[in-house]
């Protein structure tokens, strides 16, 4: 027993000395939803810890009592037997009794979290690809109805409504410091609500396997004060920004005489496919290839040269350009703030 | 047993009438083993119910415990290999960013884990123990159906090479063992990976049903003379339970695989949302096969369990009836609460919440086994052998995985958790806690009822220790992590996550696992070749497979016991009372009535064959070809019923010719 409490020990010393600290972690609330979750997270571990520990006792008691020495198999005695028989009753009994409360209290949970999103002021649609996220904010004047990737920003402290759907196969939408996982099935559209307290950026992952590159479907959820939000979200309507190097402009000529075009969007150009995430403001995301590689003109270039050595599998192939058709293109997509 | 151990006999019934069995004529009847002495008994049952010599006749054995070694032989490979797949994608693993396994081939790694450690290892190892086990427990000299039984091997066998030969091809599948659709299906699926799941799922799932329906007969309609319901060992009961699980589960997976090719292979749209189909049908069809999967996993462990604290503890199992109502209770509730692999694909609240109390009910009746073992090992001071300590171990890994259950079985928490590595954790302590620590145990316990050997104690100690510190290790830790937000079947992580360290801990743990079992083999072959010799009952277990000697003769008994009490051999220290009256020129079998037991009727079991292999290879290679053309069921169709004619044909009764 002592080498497992060792390890137990190991373990409780590791999650207090790494954890809490995740920028994905569900012991790390960000938002009422999780808050919600993490309580009932910690509540469940503590109770559970207490009915284990009660069991380890009753298991190991028989072993340190005193040996009573019994060679053949033994004659029951009936009175012993009745003993015995009220002590696990009554144990049954309360496991019933824990199982119903904790019932209760998952019911109760739920219903906490459908509260939510009662008064939801934005839409947002999300939808899966293999494997990057479509990101399309709902309004009711349609030319201020927005499409991005990857990453989702939200007005901080306010709750937003979220339309998960998928066109391929089924993904799952997961922030955890901001609330549970929810599936993006084909066919059918999933609503989740979620809210974040404070502004900042929160990584969320797909959680249900979606092929080959499952691991490197990343997504941010970016909560920023509600100015700032509005801000962005005019910034984000207009067209991609003219390039204003002679690079860039190389640049925007070979994307769109290369097959870039053929799965690519950047507004204001002719570059009008939309099998792959929207470019338009690319460079202002923080992250590429759905939080694959970090935002940077080095990443840039090495995600354009080889995707298929990056992310394996995935759905962008390799094309085949030169050193200067590289670093313009390079320049033209850093330019797409 | 002698003959001086006889202390009653009872005749036993006529056969049946000659109307029935019309080549059976009274006159003919042949010489039964009333008035033999013991030498001549031997020698008769020994000639009747031999395996032919030479490797025909190994080929064509349907003696239940030839068929059962070799099962529990290949699911214990299966296990390695399985084992295997887990250190190397752990190795990859060990730290972010890792390069070592590219995503194609981590993909088929955990795919082929999955359907390894479920399909060919779990579910077999567990029925091949209960094919050994069963028929010596209710006093009988052979499983029923034992041609059936030995195709359901040579079915098994060949599902197992079939996977393992695509993996070897690079041609596994790699879309999960769950293989959800639409990424499994025809259009995000291309080649023929999934189309090997989809049809060694159906194929391996055939000789699962064909054990579950020789077991429940079994244990109904052959049980010696005595054993009425309430006096059936508690490992067989399991058993039977889990038989009665299969046969209504298996079914529903072999419709989603089944599904799944004629989506992929005749073109139908049955999970095509664009063609008004649905691609959640697939998870309901899996799920209501793939919870009860699970018990079918653990019950019967639950029977080993209740068979080995008694044998150590010295007493009768306290509560038996409370634990045989257990059993069937989990088998009943494990029907109903599928959903709860379904919480994240936003089912309706309401509906949800009813599948949180069913799962969380289930917890009850388990409780009440685990409560009625406490009580057993309470009542003295048990024998501490290697057998008892993996059922320790039991107790320590399983109710941390069954308490993680409980939390998984909620709703808004099972959100969080979903799919990550908690839940990996979480399966890993209730099937391998609950499931594979009760075999080891069990594996130490019956080993010398099998070889006539004893397994090295100290070298089992080593291992148990090793086993629990390597398990806890590699899974306790999954838990944290996934709460810390790592989601299951990533091939890699970035190192921003700070998931590095607690990976590379983990990834040490699982290769001390895995040494642990090396251990294991090691006293297995070591235990088979020089281990002590046993004896008929080394552990004075009170159950009736310990009444013949080990290993048992082909016969298993030489005369059919008579059963008074749940431990007969406890009840009569000194002689078990019998019945007599089979042929011994022919294989008679005892068939008694399915409450009291009663005898019955006398019933020939089947002969050695050679065609329920040739079966299994025609129903294989139609299986086989099927991934390439849907005529493979046309032109299959021909060598299998060839193939079962040969089975069939009505030959007589050699025996009789003799």
């Amino acid at each position: 027993m002592k080498r497992f409490a060792s390890i137990a020990l190991a373990t409780a010393i590791a999650l207090f000395l790494q954890g809490c600290a995740g920028w994905q972690s569900a012991l790390d609330p960000k938002g009422p939803a999780a808050s919600e979750l993490a309580w009932l997270i910690w509540f469940f571990t503590g109770l559970c810890a207490v009915v284990w520990v009660l069991v380890m006792i009753a298991l190991t008691m028989p072993l340190m009592m005193r040996p009573r020495e019994r060679a053949g198999p033994l004659v029951l005695d009936a009175g012993a037997e009745g003993r015995k028989l009220r002590v696990v009753i009554t144990a049954v009994g309360l496991t019933a009794l824990i199982l119903v409360g904790l019932t209760l209290l998952s019911f109760f949970a739920n219903r906490t979290l459908a509260a939510i999103g009662s008064d939801a002021v934005l839409t947002i649609r999300v939808t899966g690809h293999q494997w990057w996220w479509e990101v399309r904010y709902e309004d009711a004047t349609p030319s201020r109805i927005l499409t991005t990737a990857n990453e989702i920003h939200i007005p901080a402290g306010e709750p937003v409504r979220l339309l998960l759907t998928s066109t391929d196969v089924i993904h799952s939408f997961w922030v955890p410091s901001l609330s549970g996982k929810l599936d993006l099935i084909p066919g059918h559209m999933n609503v989740l609500d979620i809210k974040a307290d404070k502004p900042g950026v929160y990584r969320g992952q797909c959680a249900e396997f979606c092929g080959a590159q499952h691991a490197n479907m990343g997504t941010f959820i970016i909560a920023e004060p509600r100015a700032k939000f509005d801000a962005w979200w005019n910034d984000q309507l207009q067209p991609a920004a003219a390039p204003m190097s002679d690079e860039a402009k190389a640049g925007e000529e070979v994307f769109l005489k290369r097959p870039c075009v053929m799965c690519h969007k950047i507004g204001g150009t002719t570059a009008g496919g939309t099998v792959a995430p929207d470019l338009t403001h690319i460079a202002s995301r923080q992250t590429l290839a759905a939080g694959t590689l970090m935002m940077s003109r080095g990443n840039l270039a090495a995600w354009i040269a080889d995707p298929q050595g990056i992310k394996p599998g995935s759905h962008m192939p390799g094309v085949d350009l030169n050193g200067d058709e590289l670093n313009s293109i390079v320049a033209y997509l850093e330019g797409l703030k | 047993m002698s003959s001086a151990d006889l202390t009653s006999e009872r005749d036993l019934p006529p056969e049946r009438e000659a109307s029935a069995k019309g080549d059976l004529a009274p006159e003919r009847d042949g010489p039964r083993d009333t008035g033999l002495d013991d030498a001549s008994l031997h020698r008769w049952l020994a000639r009747t119910w031999r395996t032919p010599p030479g490797v025909i006749g190994a080929l064509s054995s349907v003696d239940h415990k030839v068929i059962a070694r070799r099962y529990l032989i290949t699911a214990f490979v299966f296990l390695c290999l399985g084992g295997l797949n887990a250190v190397a994608m752990r190795i990859q693993l060990s730290g972010p960013q890792r390069g070592l396994i590219g995503p194609d081939l981590y993909n088929q790694l955990f795919t082929m884990h999955g359907v390894t450690m479920m399909f060919l290892f779990a579910v077999p190892i567990v029925q091949a123990t209960g094919i050994y086990l069963v028929p010596l427990m209710v006093g009988t000299r052979n499983i029923a159906f034992p041609r059936l039984n030995a195709f359901s091997y040579w079915v098994y066998v060949s599902g197992g090479l079939f996977a393992w030969v695509s993996f070897a091809l690079s041609m596994a599948p790699d879309v999960g063992w769950f293989a959800y659709v639409p990424l499994s299906g025809p259009e995000y699926g291309p080649g023929k990976r999934a189309d090997v799941w989809a049809q060694m799922i159906t194929y391996t799932e055939v000789s699962s049903l064909a054990v579950a329906v020789a077991t429940i007969v079994t244990v109904l309609k052959q049980r010696a003379p005595g054993m009425s319901l309430d006096k059936i060992p508690l490992y067989v009961w399991a058993l039977l339970v889990t038989s009665f699980v299969v046969v209504f589960a298996m079914p529903a997976v072999m419709i989603t695989s089944t599904f799944l090719i004629l989506d992929r292979l005749v073109g139908t749209h049955i999970f095509n949302p664009a063609e008004g189909g649905d691609a959640l049908l697939f998870q309901h069809l899996f799920w209501f096969f793939g919870h009860p999967e699970v018990y079918i996993i653990f019950l019967p462990a639950t029977g080993m369990v209740s068979a080995i604290i008694p044998a150590f503890a010295r007493r009768p199992a306290f509560g038996h009836l409370g634990l045989v109502l257990s059993l069937i209770a989990v088998g009943f509730l494990s029907f109903g609460l599928w959903v709860h692999h379904m919480f994240a694909t936003g089912l309706p609240k309401l509906g949800a919440s009813f599948f949180t109390a069913s799962s969380m009910m289930i917890a009850i009746p388990n409780g009440v086994q685990i409560f009625c073992w406490l009580a057993t090992l309470w009542d003295g001071r048990p024998v501490i052998r290697t057998p008892l300590l993996f059922v320790f171990g039991f107790f320590f890994i399983f109710i941390i995985g069954g308490l993680t259950g409980v939390m998984l079985a909620s709703v808004p928490l099972d959100l969080q958790v979903h799919d990550t590595y908690f839940v990996v954790a979480h399966f890993h302590y209730v099937l391998i806690g609950g499931s594979v620590f009760p075999l080891l145990g069990a594996a130490y316990f019956w080993f010398p009822k099998i070889t006539g050997r004893m397994m090295s104690e100290r070298l089992g100690r080593w291992h148990f220790w090793l086993a629990v510190i390597g398990f806890n290790a590699a899974f306790f830790p999954m838990h944290i992590v996934g709460l810390w937000g790592m989601p299951r079947r990533v091939y890699t992580y970035p190192a921003e996550l700070g998931w590095g360290n607690i990976n590379l801990f983990i990834t040490a743990g699982a290769v001390l696992f895995f040494l642990s079992f090396v251990l294991f083999a090691f006293n297995l072959v070591h235990g088979a070749l020089r281990g002590a010799p046993a004896g008929d009952n080394p552990w004075d277990a009170g159950t009736l497979e310990w009444a013949t000697s080990s290993p048992p003769p082909s016969y298993n008994f030489a005369r059919i016991p008579v059963v008074t009490n749940v431990e007969p051999l406890w009840a009569e220290r000194d002689a078990l009372p019998v019945a007599t009256g089979l042929r011994v020129d022919a294989r008679e079998l005892l068939i008694s009535t399915v409450a009291e037991a009663h005898p019955d009727i006398r019933e020939k079991s089947a002969t050695p064959s050679i065609w329920p292999l040739l079966a299994a290879i025609a129903v294989g290679a139609t299986f086989l070809y099927s991934i390439f053309t849907p005529w493979a069921i046309v032109w299959g169709a021909a060598p299998i019923a060839l193939t079962l004619i040969g089975w069939f044909w009505p030959k007589g009764d050699p025996e009789d010719e003799e």
